[in-house]
């Protein structure tokens, strides 16, 4: 029993993560039918940029309280990722607004190995060690269970910071414009809606929101490295996929079903394939989960109106 | 007869340029130089350059002429397919000698390229025994493979730390995987009971699920196969899971960044092996940290030595066959008997080194000390 919840809690810890990440891929996606495969890289740029911060601050103000610290990385860090994703749409997707859909996703690859190979020559090959502030020592709330401050504050921060944008999407007048530039971004601009303003936006809060998930993941684990984005980044367009990409309820849900399968792959497939299948393929049977609810529901778990987009 | 003065001086001009000029010798250098393991990959070509500076510098004569050698350093990133690519540009640039590669799954398949070539390969890194036993007559390794090594590992986890109940972990690589299958199989034989059986990658960062599983089977020893990139995070989740057991791990995580890496998670239960004798045993070892930290302004982290040992194993070949050409050194290289860095340099039939030790560190007052 307490494996199974140690496992649960394992895989909402790590469907969090995947959840804020997803909401980046999903928002662009629902405004622009871009998927911007660089969006795993602005996670790794805001977890490396935390991380110089909070050395520099080590380094002028050695007594600084943890947490102002790690806010005041954090506010960095996003504000650095805000920029990047700002210059990013700018620079590399607006003039590929109507070229063929293959452009801006080719585009969006190159994007991604550029970010990774200025980050290599910026923080070097080697793996940093990312300063836990937040304390990981274990607390046992149910004996048997572990559960570290660090985890409680990434599944928290998720869940505020996803409500705080659906807040902002569904009540807001920008988040109105939003969704007029989602439904038809020329019709949209013809009701006088600044299109180019919102899809920037959409840019920067995505991107702020990978800040925000970096250093959150390199909190957890205690490392941060150039290519660390790569990973959670693909997961995490596969949960969007799975939630319904372009739907951001889906891309929450999609977040947290993708951590709870993967943890409960790794833990149990030995049990239910009687030996026959085992840990090695805990990425497998994340994506027979993908194929299965494919084949079943196209559009993802909570998808609509993906096909006419597509 | 002024004329003739001036035709002899230039003639005297030309042959002394002639003698002057140096004879290119190119030797390849293969390893990650980008991706999770560039830190070690870097070690290792830093190793090599260490080696071939030194040879350039003492001034070496083969076949008559000055011989000036030169670093070919290819990133195979630690992956298979870049790895066979890195091989075949290595040939096509027309090295005599190849050290590399670090990981043993591209070590193997990067074998036949050099070995159709007739390039003798020296890996300093590539623990996996498969690699010596495909017939190939040059391909060679300054590192004790990982039969020795999982013997040692798996011996040592039922003997000295008395172990029971032991779970495995390894990352699916050649390496990872063939270290942790000799050391599943040394274990059984002395007595011990394998209680779990977890896979990883050479990628992941997270391995709670896995730990938590192995949690529920109560082992007193987990040995892990596989990079230090893995190892150190595997460490800490380790300890916020509460896991008590012993740590293990082979040469992979027995460097100085796993420690960094592996952060409050390390403690006196963390256990290593490494090939070979620890860099302070090794006869040449202090001089070599030297030297290394001298030229490159780092710390040694596992294979320059190895490296070191395997650009010198070619280099003193090619000195003592006084060709360059890899039909005629070869012979020499197999016949290879001189004080490297790492101990006394000389392979077996199959070309391992011999008297491949094991030692087994302990993590102790903020570093790894030999036991």
């Amino acid at each position: 029993m307490e494996t199974l919840i140690q496992q649960f809690i394992n895989g909402l810890v790590i469907g969090s993560v995947y959840a804020l990440i997803a909401l980046g891929y999903t928002m662009v996606y629902g405004i622009l039918g871009l998927i911007n495969f660089a969006h795993g890289d602005v996670l790794m740029v805001g977890a490396l940029v935390a991380l110089q911060t909070m050395m520099f601050l080590m380094g002028i103000a050695p007594g600084m309280s943890p947490l102002v610290m790690l806010a005041i990385a954090l506010a960095v860090a996003m504000v650095i990722c805000m920029l990047l994703g700002f210059t990013m749409e700018r620079l590399a997707y607006r003039r590929l607004r109507n070229a063929p859909r293959l452009a801006p996703l080719i585009t969006a690859i190159g994007v991604s190995f550029l970010l990774q190979t200025l980050a290599m020559i910026i923080w070097g090959r080697n793996y940093h060690t990312f300063p836990q502030l937040i304390p990981t020592t274990p607390l046992q709330p149910i004996p048997g269970v572990f559960v570290t401050p660090v985890q409680i504050t990434i599944v928290v921060v998720s869940a505020l910071l996803m409500s705080g944008l659906l807040l902002l999407v569904n009540r807001t007048r920008i988040g109105r414009a939003m969704r007029a530039t989602a439904e038809n971004h020329r019709v949209a601009s013809l009701m006088g809606v600044d299109t180019n303003a919102v899809i920037a936006l959409t840019f920067v809060i995505g991107a702020a929101l990978a800040a925000v998930a970096g250093v959150m993941f390199a909190s957890n684990y205690g490392i941060a490295h150039y290519g660390m984005g790569f990973m959670p980044g693909l997961k995490a367009f596969t949960a969007a996929v799975l939630g319904g990409i372009g739907n951001l309820g889906g891309a929450m849900l999609g977040g947290v079903v993708l951590g709870l399968v993967e943890s409960f792959g790794a833990g149990y497939i030995e049990h239910l394939t009687f030996g026959f299948l085992n840990s090695s393929y805990q990425d497998i049977f994340a994506f027979i989960i993908l194929g299965l609810v494919l084949i079943f529901r196209p559009t993802g778990l909570l998808g609509e109106r993906v096909s006419d987009r597509a | 007869m002024k004329r003739t003065v001036v035709a002899v001086a230039l003639m005297s001009i030309g042959l002394t340029t002639a003698h002057a000029q140096e004879m290119v010798v190119k030797l390849g250098g293969a390893a990650p130089l980008t991706g999770n393991q560039s830190h070690l990959g870097k070690d290792l070509e830093n190793g090599t350059r260490l080696a071939i500076e030194e040879a350039n510098a003492k001034g070496i004569t083969i076949g008559g002429k000055k011989v000036k050698f030169e670093l070919v350093g290819e990133d195979d990133q630690a992956d298979p397919r870049t790895g066979t690519t890195v091989a075949q540009r290595l040939v096509d640039a027309g090295v005599k000698g190849v050290i590399g590669h670090l990981n043993s799954g591209t070590s193997i398949p990067a074998s036949r390229i050099y070995d159709q070539a007739g390039i003798p390969q020296v890996s300093p890194a590539s623990t996996n025994p498969k690699l010596t036993l495909q017939n190939f007559s040059g391909v060679f390794r300054t590192i004790a493979n990982d039969v020795q090594q999982g013997t040692g590992l798996g011996k040592y986890a039922t003997g000295a730390l008395g172990a029971k109940r032991v779970a495995i972990i390894d990352d699916r690589t050649a390496y990872g995987q063939g270290l942790a299958d000799e050391t599943a199989k040394a274990v059984k034989e002395t007595g011990g009971e394998v209680v779990a059986r977890e896979f990883t990658t050479d990628k992941a960062t997270d391995f709670n699920a896995i730990l938590t599983k192995i949690r529920a089977t109560n082992p007193e020893v987990i040995f892990y196969g596989g990079m230090d990139a893995q190892a150190g995070p595997m460490l800490r989740q380790m300890k916020q899971l509460g896991i008590s057991a012993k740590f293990l791990t082979g040469d992979g995580g027995c460097s100085p960044e796993m420690i960094k890496l592996a952060g409050d998670g390390m403690s006196s239960n963390a256990y290593c092996s490494m090939p070979g004798l620890p860099l302070e045993k090794m006869p040449g070892g202090a001089d070599f940290r030297e030297r290394y930290k001298k030229r490159f302004n780092a710390d040694v982290q596992v294979y320059s030595p190895y490296a070191y040992d395997a650009a010198m194993a070619i280099i003193t070949a090619m000195q003592k066959a006084d060709s360059v050409e890899p039909a005629k050194y070869l012979p020499e290289l197999k016949k290879s008997n001189f004080p490297g860095v790492i101990g006394n340099v000389s392979f077996d039939a199959n070309g391992d080194i011999k008297e491949g030790a094991v030692t087994i560190y302990n993590f102790k007052d903020g570093a790894w000390a030999p036991l």
